[in-house]
Formats: C-alpha cells, structure tokens, sequence
C-alpha cells in the first residue's frame, strides 16, 4: 500500500498521574504522531502538600519531620541542609563527632536513594530482577537505619545541633560490615546484571541528550547534570560539614555508549557515585572521634536573630536549598526549599522538541532524570 | 432457620441454603489471589514497593501481580497523601474497578491528615471523604509487616462476602461525612 | 576564572549600570543587594553575559510576603544566583509594592526560571510580565488566593470535599 495514501492524524496521549512508570504523580499530555513524541507538557502538582506553609506555622525544631517527607528517599540530606541552614542564621556551632555522624549517614542515605533509582529504572525498561536485586541491599541499610534511629523511611535524625541519637560501636561494626559486602562484590554484580546488557544500552545510549549549556540554564544539577560532563559537586566546591577533610572522586559521564549527555551516562554516574561513597563511609568511620553528639542548649530553644540565610547541601538528585527568612521569633517567618527534582524535570520539555523522542524513549527519560514528586510539589 | 435468612439478605433467594458453599469456595479463591492497583502517591509507595519485593515479599500471599490498570484489580492501596489536584483521579480511578472491590488507606495522611492536618490547604485531610474504605493502617510510613497484616484483613473481609450480594450493599463501608 | 568578594561583584554592576542598585546589606549571615526594579531585566542580563560576573546558574527564586513593612506593604522576590565558572554566588531582591506586584520575567536569560515564577506566581501572586505561559502549577488549576500570603485563609471546601481541620 503506498504510504502517501495513508491518512494519519496527531494523537494527543495523557500518560496521567496514575502510571507504572511515572515514579509518582506526575502528569505528561504528548501529541504523537504514531510512535513519535511531537510535544510534550508536563504537569505537576499532584503531592503539593504544603510544606512551606507547615514550616511558617511550626517552630524551627517542629519543621524539621517536614523536610523528610519532602524528598522522602534522601530524608537524611533534606534533614541535614535544613538543620544547617538554621545553624548559619542562629550561629550554632556543631559538635566534630555529629559531623562525622552527618557524612556517614548521609552518604549511606545516598547509596540507598542510588539503589533505588537504579531498581526502579531497570523496572522502567523492563527488568525486574535489578529491583529485587537491589531491594535486597536496600533493606540492609534499612535495617542499621532502624538500628540507629528507629525509622525506615523519614528519619527527621539530623537536627539543629547535632543528631538525634549518637552512634555506638556495635552500629558502627554493623556499617564497617556493610561496606565490606557491598564493595567488592555487589557493585560488579549490578554492572553485570544491567549496566553492560545489550538490551538496556540500546534503550539507553544516545537516548534523552542534554547539552551541557542546557543543563545549566535549565538548572539542572546533581548526577543528572555531570551526566552531561560538568564538574559540578558542592560537596568539593562549596564544601559544607567535614567534607573537605575527606577524599573522594566526583564521577562525570564521558559519552561511553554513546553521545555524551545520553541516559547511560546519567545512570552510570549514579552507579560510580555509590562506589564514592562507600569510601567516604569507610573514611568517616575510622577516623570518627569521641565526643558529645549534639548541642544540648542551642537543640532546646532555637530562636535565630532576624535575618536570611541561604544554605545548599549536595543531595542524592543534586542541589538542595534552603532560604530561610527569620523575624527574631522561635517560628520561622519563611521557608522555601529549593528542590532539585523541580528543575530536572522541567527539561523534559525541551527534550521532547529538540530531538527524536519515542514515547518508549520518554519512559527512559523521565527514569534516568530519577525525580522524587515529594520534592517536585513540596 | 432466622440465622439462614440472616445470612441471606436478598428477598427473592431466602430459604436457598446450598450457595453457602459455593460462597466459602470462592471467597477461598478469591481471598488468594488479592490483585491491588498500583495506586502509589507519595513516601508510603515505597514501603509498598519494599512490601512487593524479596524481604517481605507479598507474592507469597497471592498478591503479587500489581496491576497497571484498576479494571483489572480488586484492592486499591491508596499509599500517600491526596490532593485536591488528584481528589478526582483518585474517584475516577475507584469508580473504574470492578465490583467487589476493596480499598486500604495506607498512612497518616489518608487517614485524616497525618502531618498536613493543621496547615495544609492542599490536602484531602482522610481519603475516605472520597471514596469508602475497607482498612485503615497507620503509620508515617507504616512497616512492610503493618501492610501486610492490613491485607490479610481485607482476606478476611472478602471470606465474609456473598455471591448473591455481589456489589457488596450491606457490607461497603460509608463515605465519611464530618461534622 | 577569578573568584570576587561581594564587594567586587557589586562595583562591576555599578560600574555597568549605574543607578541600578538601591541598596546593599553586607553584614548580615547573607549578603544581598537590592535593584531597582525597571532596571531588573537589564542587571539580570549583565548577571549572565559579563565575563567578570558569569551567574550562569539561578538557583531559586523565592517570594517573601511582608504585609507588616515601615514603608508600606511589600512582597519581595528574590533571586540567587551562582557562577559554575568562577566559583561566587549573588543574592539579589527586588521589592514590589503588594497591591500590584509586577516585575519582569527572566525566562529567557535562565531557563530554569520559568516554573519557579509560575510557582511564585501561584503561591505568592507576584505577576511576571514577559512570560509565555503563566499559570498555576502547584495548586489546583481552579484555585482561589495565593497560599503564601500571610493573610490566607484556606477555603471551607473545594469541589465537594470539606476542608476540616481536625
């Protein structure tokens, strides 16, 4: 049948809040022309759940369960870039062992949101096996986690001043054990499982390109952006905490399998990341020193002097912010966080108009970006 | 005799007492293989995830196979918190299953609320001022183990189902109308 | 590329734009400047292009309600900004006047402007005059008030569905 005679006409195509692979709820309407992505509109808003609202009606200790939930797989780090906001505006000085206690739950925090991410977009493509694989492990940080302040998911265990509960030999063996069964092994097993599959790179490389100038202007930040090949990481380059005491590699992508920019090089860099910070872990733990674990006076009565601050921490999905406005008062006057996900995922848009997208293609897009909706709609 | 017509609601088929146990045996069957919706909105989506994989792997109780679509599922976890942008997804996509079908609302924040209850303006404060629910579990996040035990009861409920009363008249539960 | 203490970044735009900056507090836990409002557009495009400046990166915008202000009721918004190639940050407010708060849109200079002004646009009420496509994006489509200000009060019910406070 000669295809000239063929009528086709555009389909507009909701891949609604409700979707397998949306990782939460998040809205994208396509025009497609059969297979092809014409355009594409993002909506979000679907978990606006008021957190800044919340944080002007609750005292500074009271906001802090609140910034957990925001971005609910890295709670440790959204806890830790608000605790240390508040401790810039107040002036707080922070004990040496709660900031080797920061870095290691945080970075441990980080492999786990890696896990995660890497679980759910090999579930996205179509493999189910990296999930379980992946969950697997998960739950073993999960456990010491529990061990250390009694919750799975929203920790609210980094305060202002300090941490919640300090942290004994036996936790710090179980996570010296951690380490040495997650390093060696588990991470080549992951490679092997999905990260050299014919199947994924095909789904992957040369798929979802940003330019590195793109990236910037769009605000892109974290994994998704040294994807691209930008050495971007705040934990080296405004470093906060102890973190310029420690050594560590910032992995960037390097156009591997494909054009540089590409989803494989995105996922990659989340894979070398966990390896990273494994060895910060191991670094922290074996030179953590002895001491009071949280500064009791200023954690009882945090009542900043009137003014603003601005903090940025590096979190799992890039940069996390935090501008606060105090009035003198025990309440904060204004809150707003700057979340990271909220600006990768306005670059989808862009993605879909200036190259071929496959609605396939935009599955592995949305996955690669790893988005949290928490912390999209706050 | 009245304890057979108790059983019984439907006027037509009173003294018909052998589709008692056509009941158990398909209450049984029903009752194992619980396919819920993949209904996750927020934080508590992933203890649901954690649920479904190898730790406390809910596959061996029958409802392993998530569903991508509510035509085809019978239970709808409601897991995070409602909106009022999503208050009429979330209708929609209950209004979509097919009867019998069963709702948990999984977290503090389906239940009336959770941390949002006080300031947040965005939020459905309980998921059941939408749509009726079966089984509330509590939590912020509620454990795997918690969620689990939620779906046992919803086995048990569906022990107690009747196929003559198949859209579930007597035994739904009330939309909640606050004061 | 050089790094320059606040001071320096403030004299090059002065030097650029003279008239520009109203106003600028140095000592506080933040440093920030105040611009004139007209001359927004042009400072953020100086912020952008000036080798010496090089804000590549705007990190958030963010509106602050102050109904309660000596000088009048005011919303500020303000912008900070970061420089990937020379290493130094910048916060800058601009202050509108809460009856009518319209200040120009910078979508074109950062892309990534564009959803933060429609946020504050739908939490704060701050109209940016330039942009393609402002409308709310966090809260529902048909929604009433901006959330943000401080004199808010939430609706009893939206679309049926009570809005208790338990």
């Amino acid at each position: 049948m000669n295809e000239a005679k063929i009528r086709t006409e555009e389909m507009l195509l909701n891949m609604g809040p409700q979707h397998p692979s949306t990782h939460g709820v998040f809205r994208v309407v396509v025009r497609t022309d059969g297979e092809l992505v014409l355009e594409s509109e993002s909506h979000i808003g679907y978990l606006h759940r008021c957190f800044e609202k919340c944080a002007e009606g609750n005292n500074y200790l009271q906001v802090v369960p609140y910034t957990d939930r925001m971005d609910y797989l890295c709670a440790m780090m959204n806890n830790w870039g608000y605790a240390a906001a508040v401790e810039k505006l107040a002036g707080i000085e922070v004990p040496e062992r709660a900031e080797y206690i920061r870095v290691i739950v945080a970075e441990l925090n980080r492999v786990a949101s890696h896990l995660l991410a890497f679980g759910t977009y090999g579930l996205d493509i179509g493999a189910i096996t990296p999930f379980l694989y992946a969950f697997r492990d998960r739950e073993r940080i999960l456990k010491i986690f529990e061990k250390l302040c009694g919750q799975r998911l929203n920790y609210s265990y980094v305060r202002v001043g300090g941490v919640t509960f300090d942290m004994t030999d036996e936790i710090l063996a179980d996570i010296e054990a951690f380490c040495d069964y997650f390093d060696p092994k588990i991470i080549d097993e992951y490679d092997n499982l999905l990260s050299y599959n014919g199947i994924f790179i095909s789904r992957t490389a040369n798929v979802g390109v940003i330019p590195a100038e793109l990236a910037i202007s769009y605000g892109v930040t974290g994994p998704s952006l040294r994807g691209s090949g930008v050495q971007r990481d705040l934990r080296r380059d405004a470093p906060y905490g102890i973190y310029d005491r420690l050594e560590f590699d910032v992995p960037v992508g390097s156009g591997e399998m494909g054009q540089l920019g590409d989803c494989w090089d995105r996922y990659m860099v989340r894979m070398r990341e966990m390896r990273q910070s494994i060895r910060l872990v191991r670094q922290a733990v074996k030179d953590i020193p002895e001491g009071p674990f949280c500064d009791k006076k200023a954690y009882r009565a945090v009542k900043p002097k009137a003014g603003e601050v601005y903090k940025r921490v590096e979190g799992a999905r890039g940069e996390v912010g935090f501008y606060i406005v105090s009035d003198g008062t025990n309440i904060p006057y204004r809150v707003k966080a700057r979340a990271p996900s909220f600006c990768n995922i306005s670059i989808l848009d862009k993605l879909t108009s200036i190259s071929n997208v496959m609605i396939a293609d935009l599955v592995a897009i949305i996955g690669s970006l790893d988005i949290v909706l928490g912390e999209v709609d706050r | 005799m009245s304890e057979i017509e108790n059983r019984n609601p439907d006027p037509l088929t009173k003294n018909v007492v052998f589709m008692s146990a056509i009941d158990d045996v398909i209450n049984a069957t029903r009752a194992n293989s619980v396919w819920p919706l993949t209904f996750g909105l927020a934080c508590c989506a992933i203890e649901m995830m954690a649920t479904g994989a190898a730790k406390y792997d809910l596959d061996r109780f029958g409802s392993g196979p998530f569903r991508g679509t509510p035509r085809q599922s019978d239970l709808m976890i409601v897991a995070g918190t409602v909106t009022h942008k999503m208050a009429p997804r979330v209708k929609r996509l209950y209004d979509q299953m097919p009867e019998p079908k069963y709702v948990i609302a999984m977290g503090g924040c389906v239940i009336r609320g959770g941390p949002y209850v006080k300031h947040g303006y965005h939020v459905v404060k309980g998921v059941d001022l939408l749509i009726p629910v079966d089984v509330y579990i509590p939590g912020c996040p509620p454990r795997p183990e918690a969620l689990l035990e939620g779906i046992f009861k919803v086995q048990k409920l569906m022990k107690r189902e009747k196929i003559l009363d198949r859209t579930r008249r007597t035994t739904k539960p009330e939309v909640y109308q606050p004061v | 590329m050089a790094r320059l203490e606040i001071g320096q970044i403030i004299a090059v735009i002065k030097e650029k734009l003279p008239g520009a900056v109203v106003e600028e507090v140095l000592d506080g836990v933040d440093p920030f400047v105040v611009v004139k409002t007209e001359q927004w557009g042009e400072t953020a495009l100086l912020c952008r292009d000036d080798s010496r400046l090089g804000f590549d990166l705007l990190s958030c915008i963010s509106g602050v309600d102050y109904p309660e202000r000596e000088e009048g009721p005011e919303i500020e918004v303000i912008y900070h900004l970061d420089s990937m190639v020379n290493h130094h940050g910048l916060t800058i407010k601009v202050k509108l006047p809460r009856g009518d708060p319209r200040v120009a849109s910078v979508e074109e200079i950062w892309r990534t402007a564009d959803w933060h002004e429609r946020e504050t646009y739908d939490l704060v009420g701050v109209v940016f005059e330039g942009h393609h496509n402002l409308v709310r994006i966090l809260c529902a489509e048909d929604w009433v008030g901006h959330p943000l200000r401080k004199d808010y009060e939430p609706p009893d019910s939206f679309h049926g569905i009570k809005n208790v406070i338990y």
